[in-house]
């Protein structure tokens, strides 16, 4: 035991170092996913067939697919096929950033249908365009309405960011495995590992559910469904 | 007879593999993960004190962590304390444990969404505790819980895939060999992502068919 | 006058407590076979609770509890299932079973506590739906498909099907809009006609004091007034159930 805490203290330096490069991870992964998710769920609900058939498309594939096989996919695949050289911190953070904006533009599309009809045609009564409306009226709501579902994407993509080791990306797990590897403390590092991610979660959510009280409007509230 | 190059008749050969093995981790993981989801969500509900803490503290912990981890620790960290599993037995015991975690999630949500005149209805019939639970409640519950286990097995089905990085050679770790022996990996995981895309699709399918089947008039998902 | 027999159901100095709040302080009643007893009182007095210990659906905190002048042991579970398949329950929300049929909303019982077989079952359910005037068009359909009124003849035809010795109805009218509470008034009726013993807490006391052998006034968790509703009810009479039946406007309707 002692020796397995010895390790423990050595590495943490370390592993917190890692720590930071999951949250970086997980915060350019969140934001491509809103910037990404906004527009699709705009593109779904309000968009001509064809844009609504690709854009489906899209939803689906980053549905379907493992978040592993992309990330194997894009990193020694699609980026190296497309000259890019993009390295693996940045890869994993767009594979992650791609995927969740599929599920977060379907919590967006269910929070624009969820709103009373009355709302765009009041905007466009007092002579928005259709972009004004859906800025400054539509969304505002629907984002309101989406926090709680959006907070549960955060938790997943912070779990999905420890995949980003299997393309060298130096995370928390990544450098787990590393120090694992010469110290053969297997498992007192891969709980302290599980940890810190117990820790980033509840971290996260608690920080979430504030911004929610923050931006939360008197009587206003999600009406039903989700 | 459509014919193959060598490259890709080796690749379809090692996907097909990979594939039964995927179902092999897929099939009774689900099964597994459903009935840990309804004893823990019943014992979350139901149980004394104890055992209502003990069941949420579980599902906190494996609902707050990567299932990697899980799958590191039951693989890599076990075996320092003595207990030594298969890459198979490995993958599927932490499936199992994690799905049951998510599982018990919408049996809980569900089970406390049924209204109190429920039981009361039945126990004014004569069911015992025992029976109001089997019969009236249970049923009740899979249904609105249904939703979301279905959407949990389509998300375990994705997941299988980390089976690989515990050594157990399923259809990503197959393809994974072939992309690395030939360094054709765009290709070798377009196709990956293409037999994953059937299965998420076909099984949703599925699922959506049960969903239907099992559906009551007026009974909503809660 | 009514049978020499053993009371249906006997209940003594009945008290139940929900933290500091007293609901019942002592209650004691005696129902005889085809006795039709009527409930009233404000809301809060305890109605529903004493009919919920009637088959301990709410375990009374003491007091004692005779079927057919048999005690039964509060403390044992079987006794206690015993009991409630033998005292038929009808609730104010009718609490049907939401995934059932009405059909099977009465074999559910039938099959899974009395252990008919489905055939036998579902004869039986048919039977006890004509009874409440359902036929078979309305058995395979959901809770959520039946109006109110069509709701609570199916709770009824439940209860019937095990065999009562005793039914309790819990305000089993107040739930339903007006035009449907007549049909449940008239199986109420006819289950009258035909014998069954029955205690019923309602507010609607004008459309069945016609039936009653004897009115109950609560109030604060006792009994308070008792007597038939010819003496209760009498014009002039300045008893409490008539002065909160007054209040409740109710007896102008009752005199039809």
């Amino acid at each position: 035991m002692p020796t397995s805490l010895a390790v423990i203290a050595d590495s943490l330096p370390y592993l917190l170092a890692g720590t930071l490069n999951t949250a970086l991870i997980v915060s350019l992964a969140m934001l491509v996913g809103l910037v990404l998710g906004v527009v699709i769920a705009v593109g779904l609900v309000y968009g001509r067939r064809p844009v609504r058939f690709l854009l489906g498309l899209y939803v689906w594939f980053f549905r379907g697919v493992p978040v592993l096989a992309l990330l194997f996919l894009f990193y020694f695949g699609l980026f190296t096929w497309l000259g890019l050289s993009v390295n693996a911190l940045l890869s994993a953070a767009l594979v992650l950033g791609m995927t969740t904006g599929a599920y977060q533009a379907n919590i967006f599309r269910g929070a624009i249908l969820a709103l009373p009809h009355g709302q765009f045609r009041a905007a466009s009564a007092l002579g928005m365009s259709d972009l004004q409306a859906i800025r400054s009226i539509i969304l505002p709501q629907a984002l309101r309405l989406s926090l709680p579902a959006w907070s549960n994407e955060y938790s997943i993509v912070l779990k999905d960011s420890a995949l980003a080791f299997v393309i060298g990306a130096p995370e928390i797990m990544a450098r787990t495995q590393f120090v694992a590897s010469r110290t053969y403390q297997h498992l007192p590092l891969y709980l302290t590992a599980g940890l810190l991610y117990f820790l980033l979660t509840w971290l996260g959510l608690a920080t979430l559910k504030h911004l929610e009280k923050k931006l939360r409007i008197p009587g206003y509230s999600q009406h039903g469904s989700q | 007879m459509l014919s193959l190059s060598p490259f890709h008749q080796e690749l379809f050969a090692a996907l097909n593999h990979g594939l039964l093995i995927s179902l092999a981790l897929i099939v009774p993981s689900a099964l597994g993960g459903l009935a840990t989801g309804v004893l823990l969500g019943a014992a979350r509900v139901f149980g004394p004190v104890w055992s209502r803490r003990l069941g949420d503290a579980y599902a906190a912990v494996f609902r707050g962590t990567p299932l990697v981890v899980q799958l590191f620790v039951l693989y890599f960290g076990l075996p320092g304390i003595g207990i030594s599993l298969s890459p198979y037995a490995a993958a599927v015991t932490g499936f199992i444990l994690c799905s049951g975690a998510y599982q018990s999630e919408y049996m809980r949500g569900a089970l406390l969404s049924i209204r109190q005149g429920q039981y009361f209805g039945a126990q004014a019939l004569g069911f015992t505790d025992w029976q109001t639970i089997r019969w009236i409640i249970l049923p009740q519950a899979v249904r609105r819980a249904l939703h979301g286990c279905s959407n949990e097995i389509v998300y375990l089905i994705k997941y299988s895939s980390l089976a690989y990085v515990v050594t157990c050679m399923e259809l990503t770790g197959e393809g994974k060999t072939i992309a690395t022996e030939y360094f054709r990996f765009t290709e070798v995981f377009a196709v990956i992502g293409l037999y994953y895309l059937g299965l998420v699709t076909l099984a949703s399918f599925l699922l959506q068919r049960i969903e239907q089947r099992l559906a009551v008039p007026g009974f909503g998902r809660g | 006058m009514i049978d020499p027999a053993p009371p249906v159901l006997r209940v003594a100095n009945l008290e139940k407590s929900f933290g500091p709040n007293r609901i019942l302080k002592g209650v004691s009643l005696c129902l005889a076979k085809g006795e039709i007893k009527v409930l009233i009182g404000p809301s809060g007095s305890g109605k529903s609770t004493l009919l919920q210990c009637l088959n301990c659906l709410v375990t009374p905190d003491t007091g004692t509890i005779e079927l057919d002048g048999e005690p039964i042991d509060l403390a044992n579970r079987r006794e206690l299932y015993r009991l409630r398949q033998q005292v038929g329950m009808i609730f104010q929300d009718f609490n049907l079973f939401d995934h059932l049929t009405a059909r099977d909303n009465i074999t559910v019982a039938l099959r899974r506590v009395k252990g008919l077989a489905r055939r036998n079952a579902e004869e039986r359910a048919e039977q006890e739906l004509a009874q409440v005037g359902l036929t078979d068009s309305w058995a395979s359909l959901y809770p959520a498909q039946l109006s109110g009124g069509q709701k609570q003849r199916v709770a009824i035809a439940r209860a019937l099907a095990l065999d009562p010795r005793a039914l309790l109805l819990d305000e089993p009218t107040s739930a339903l809009d007006p035009e449907l509470i007549g049909e449940v008034i008239t199986v109420i009726r006819s289950l009258a006609s035909q014998g069954m013993t029955m205690i019923m807490a309602t507010h609607q006391i004008g459309l069945i004091a016609n039936l009653a052998n004897e009115i109950l006034f609560m109030e604060a968790g006792t009994i308070v007034e008792q007597g038939s509703p010819a003496v209760l009810m009498a014009p002039g009479c300045t008893s409490r159930s008539r002065v909160f039946c007054n209040r409740l406007g109710d007896l102008a309707e009752g005199g039809r």
